[in-house]
């Protein structure tokens, strides 16, 4: 199988090719932890290792694939939360900035709800955590409800990603 | 408002005990693997760490857990994945491992946690991440799971993000505070 333009232009507009649908959707879980994983994969899809590799730069570069590597269990190494506040309309923009510029925040977002901004908090350990979370309560003047995971439930095998 | 009990509760996830070299695998994968012929090795480089012994941590951080998955990590916004709600339930606490555990089996339930409530202001304890290609196709998927898991009549909430501020790939390794 090898890859020609039309296949590219393709991905453009969110129809991969089918080279594309095979290594965004096939290889969400149990990579191979081998010597040459590229070649493996190519085996498996018909095609070279060359290629595999090309294909999955290509993806990286157009943000389709943020990476090819692990995900972490929530809390599994450092400490995590998530985090939500109940902010008068008139204060939000200000008050979702300064939680922002933590590096520690790595997801904030507005939702709909009374708790309008919701936010995930990652430190290196607990201590390191209630810092952050004191500090965004005391710069804000408002509380911070503080959610952390008790459970997973989830069992993560990817996305079946479909293509209509 | 009693938001403020964060130091009489700490997370119940056991912490697995990784030693220094695990650490360093840790801090150097979290950007991914290089994308060469032997990423394995090329990683080890910069470790000195041989192959074997990265592929070795790999596997023992995959069985412990530690790595929950391996492999090809989608960006669903970019693959026409436009919507996401965050689904929030209040289940008796007794069914919660039944209904989570029948919730997370769906692919577009991309997170499924057990968090504590926060009475009066706060009671749902189950929450899940839900994506699809746009609003109404996540509410059609936020129907299937009621139909699916029989939790027509337990209360929940739709919570659609209406603007995202900050989206990126969480840094667990040691960094210093910003003011």
């Amino acid at each position: 199988m090898s890859q020609t333009s039309a296949d590219m232009n393709d991905l453009k507009k969110n129809v991969p090719g089918e080279l594309d649908k095979h290594l965004l959707n096939d290889f969400q879980y149990g990579f191979p932890l081998e010597s040459r994983p590229f070649q493996k994969i190519a085996e498996r899809l018909g095609t070279t290792e060359d290629i595999v590799i090309d294909r999955l730069n290509e993806l990286q570069n157009q943000g389709a694939v943020s990476r090819v590597g692990a995900v972490f269990r929530a809390n599994s190494i450092g400490a995590s939360t998530l985090a939500a506040m109940s902010i008068p309309e008139a204060r939000l923009e200000d008050i979702a900035a300064m939680v922002s510029g933590y590096s520690e925040v790595n997801h904030n977002y507005q939702r709909e709800h009374h708790f309008n901004l919701w936010f995930v908090v990652t430190a290196s350990d607990e201590q390191a955590l209630n810092a952050v979370l004191d500090d965004i309560e005391h710069r804000s003047g408002l509380p911070v409800m503080y959610l952390p995971m008790q459970e997973d439930f989830h069992i993560d095998l990817g996305f079946d990603l479909k293509w209509t | 408002m009693d938001m403020k009990v964060r130091h009489r509760h700490p997370p119940l996830p056991k912490q697995v005990i990784l030693d220094e070299r695990d650490q360093a695998l840790i801090t150097l994968i979290q950007t991914g693997l290089p994308l060469s012929k032997t990423p394995y090795a090329d990683l080890g480089k910069s470790l000195d760490m041989g192959e074997d012994e990265v592929i070795s941590r790999l596997k023992c951080l995959i069985s412990d857990k530690v790595i929950k998955r391996f492999g090809v990590v989608v960006r669903h916004h970019e693959l026409g994945y436009h919507a996401n709600a965050m689904v929030v339930w209040d289940i008796p606490d007794g069914l919660i491992s039944e209904l989570g555990s029948c919730l997370g089996q769906f692919d577009f339930v991309t997170l499924c946690y057990r968090r504590p409530r926060r009475l009066p202001d706060w009671p749902y304890n189950l929450f899940t991440m839900i994506h699809g290609q746009d609003r109404d196709d996540v509410l059609d998927n936020v129907q299937l799971l009621l139909e699916s898991c029989g939790l027509t009549e337990t209360g929940h909430k739709v919570l659609f993000s209406t603007r995202r501020f900050k989206q990126r790939g969480a840094i667990y390794r040691k960094i210093g505070m910003t003011d």
